[in-house]
C-alpha cells in the first residue's frame, strides 16, 4: 500500500542529522545558560542604568532574526577576520549568545520575584551576599525560572534548524537533502517533524506540569 | 587592523531596494498576525466548546505549532502540500507557515489569559439570557485580548523575525530574500546583512514602542 525508496542507510543519515541537532542544542544551551546566569545576575545587581550596555547587546540577539545573526557571524569571522572556523563552531557560538540573551531575561525576572524582605532577613542573620544568593535566592528563583528555562531550551532546539546556513547538516537539512534525492517530501518531512515533536512534546508537558505544581504553594 | 576593506557605499546604494523588502516583511507579518489572532480565537472557542472533535483539533494544532520548528512548518506548507498536487507561491507558503505558528502560540497565550477570567462572569452572562457564543464574544473575549496583549506584541516581533525563513522556500521579495539576492550580485555579505540586521532591529523596536503607545491609549481605564 505504501511504498518508499527510503533505505536503512538513509535513516542512518537522518539519525546523524538528529544527533547534530541535539549536540548543537546541548552545547549552546549549556554554555548559554552559564553566560545567561552571569549576565542576569549582573543586570539585577548593578541596576538598569549601569547594566544598559549589557542589556543593549543582549537585546540585539533577540531583535534580529537568527538567520541573519548566523550569516553575519559567518561573514565577519570568515571574510573580515579571515579565521578558519568550522560551521559547527560558529553555529554553537551564535546559538550560545542567543540562548544567553533569553536566559539573562529569565534569570533577572526570577531573581526579582524573590521577595526583598526574605533576602534582607537572610542578610540580617549574618549571611554574606554569596550565601544569600546560594541558600535563599537560588532555591526560590529556580522554581520561577525552571519552567521558562525548559521552554527556552526547547525553543533553541527548534531554532537550531536554522544552522544549515553555516553549512551544518542538522536534521532538517539532512531531510532536505533526502527530499532532493528521493522526491518524497511529505513522508520525509513527517519523519523529521515527528522527531522534533517526540522530543519537544514530553519535555514541554513536563515543564507545564512543573509550572502548575510550583505555582500553587 | 583588518585585512578587509569595508565598502559600505556599495551596500548603502541598495538601501531603497532593501527598504522595499522591509515593507513586504511588514506586510507578511501583519497579515499573518491578523489571521493568526482570528484563528487563535477560533481555536480557543473550539477548546471551550466542549465538543470532543473540536477540542482534539485545537489541541493537535496548538501542540504541533508549538513543538516543531517554524522552518519545518513552512517547509510543510510548501513542499509537504506539493505532494497533494497543491502548489503555493513562496509568499503564500510563508504566510501559511507563519500564520499556523502564530495561531498555535497565540491560542496557548489565550488559554493562559482565560484562567485569569473567573468562570462566574460567563455564567452571569448566561443567566442574563446570552447564548454561550454571545457570552464568549461580549464578556470573555474583550478581557482575554486585553490580558493577552503583551504576549501578542511579543508574537508580533516573532512574526517579523520568522519572515526571514521565507528564503528557504524561494521567497525573494522580503527583506532577507532581497538581501540575499543583492549578496549574490555584489558579494558584500557582511555589509549587506549588517544593514538588514539594523533594519530588522529598528522594525522590532518601532513595533515594541508602537505597541506600548497603543496600550496606553487602549487601556486607559
Amino acid at each position: 500500500m505504501f511504498d518508499t525508496a527510503l533505505s536503512a542507510h538513509d535513516l542512518l543519515f537522518l539519525a546523524k542529522g538528529a544527533g547534530v541537532t541535539l549536540l548543537v542544542t546541548a552545547i549552546s544551551v549549556a554554555f548559554g545558560t552559564i553566560l545567561g546566569i552571569l549576565c542576569g545576575v549582573f543586570r539585577f545587581q548593578v541596576g538598569p542604568y549601569w547594566a544598559s550596555p549589557v542589556t543593549f547587546i543582549l537585546d540585539i540577539f533577540r531583535s534580529i532574526p537568527l538567520l541573519i545573526q548566523l550569516v553575519l557571524a559567518n561573514a565577519f569571522l570568515g571574510m573580515v577576520l579571515k579565521l578558519r572556523m568550522s560551521g559547527f563552531t560558529i553555529a554553537c557560538g551564535v546559538l550560545t549568545l542567543y540562548t544567553a540573551a533569553y536566559c539573562a531575561e529569565i534569570v533577572r525576572g526570577s531573581i526579582g520575584s524573590v521577595p526583598g524582605t526574605t533576602r534582607r532577613a537572610g542578610r540580617s542573620l549574618g549571611m554574606t551576599w554569596f550565601q544569600d544568593m546560594r541558600y535563599i535566592v537560588l532555591p526560590l528563583a529556580t522554581r520561577v525560572a525552571l519552567p521558562s528555562w525548559i521552554g527556552l531550551a526547547l525553543g533553541v532546539m527548534k531554532d537550531s534548524a536554522l544552522v544549515y546556513v553555516v553549512q551544518v547538516t542538522e536534521l532538517l537539512k539532512s531531510t532536505q537533502i533526502l527530499i532532493t534525492r528521493l522526491q518524497e517530501p511529505l513522508f520525509l518531512l513527517m519523519i523529521c517533524g515527528a522527531f522534533y515533536f517526540l522530543i519537544s512534546f514530553p519535555i514541554a508537558r513536563f515543564g507545564g506540569y512543573l509550572e502548575k505544581r510550583w505555582s500553587n504553594d | 587592523m583588518f585585512n578587509y576593506t569595508f565598502q559600505w557605499n556599495q551596500a548603502l546604494a541598495r538601501l531603497p531596494q532593501m527598504l522595499d523588502g522591509a515593507l513586504v516583511t511588514m506586510q507578511i507579518a501583519i497579515l499573518s498576525m491578523a489571521i493568526g489572532v482570528l484563528l487563535a480565537i477560533l481555536l480557543t472557542g473550539c477548546r471551550l466548546s466542549g465538543i470532543r472533535v473540536l477540542q482534539g483539533f485545537a489541541v493537535t494544532w496548538v501542540e504541533i505549532a508549538r513543538n516543531t520548528p517554524a522552518l519545518f512548518q513552512i517547509y510543510m506548507a510548501h513542499f509537504g502540500v506539493a505532494s497533494f498536487g497543491i502548489h503555493f507561491s513562496p509568499f503564500t507558503s510563508l504566510l501559511i507557515g507563519i500564520t499556523f505558528n502564530n495561531a498555535g502560540y497565540l491560542a496557548e497565550n489565550f488559554r493562559g489569559a482565560l484562567k485569569a477570567i473567573s468562570d462566574t462572569q460567563s455564567r452571569a452572562g448566561r443567566s442574563l439570557g446570552m447564548t454561550p457564543v454571545q457570552a464568549f464574544r461580549y464578556i470573555v473575549l474583550p478581557q482575554m485580548l486585553r490580558i493577552a496583549y503583551l504576549p501578542m506584541t511579543n508574537q508580533m516581533v516573532w512574526a517579523i523575525l520568522m519572515t526571514s525563513l521565507g528564503v528557504t522556500v524561494g521567497m525573494n521579495s522580503d527583506l532577507y530574500g532581497v538581501t540575499q539576492d543583492l549578496n549574490a550580485l555584489t558579494f558584500r555579505t557582511f555589509e549587506l546583512f549588517a544593514i538588514a540586521a539594523v533594519i530588522f532591529y529598528v522594525i522590532t523596536k518601532v513595533i515594541g514602542l508602537g505597541a506600548r503607545l497603543l496600550a496606553t491609549r487602549l487601556f486607559r481605564y
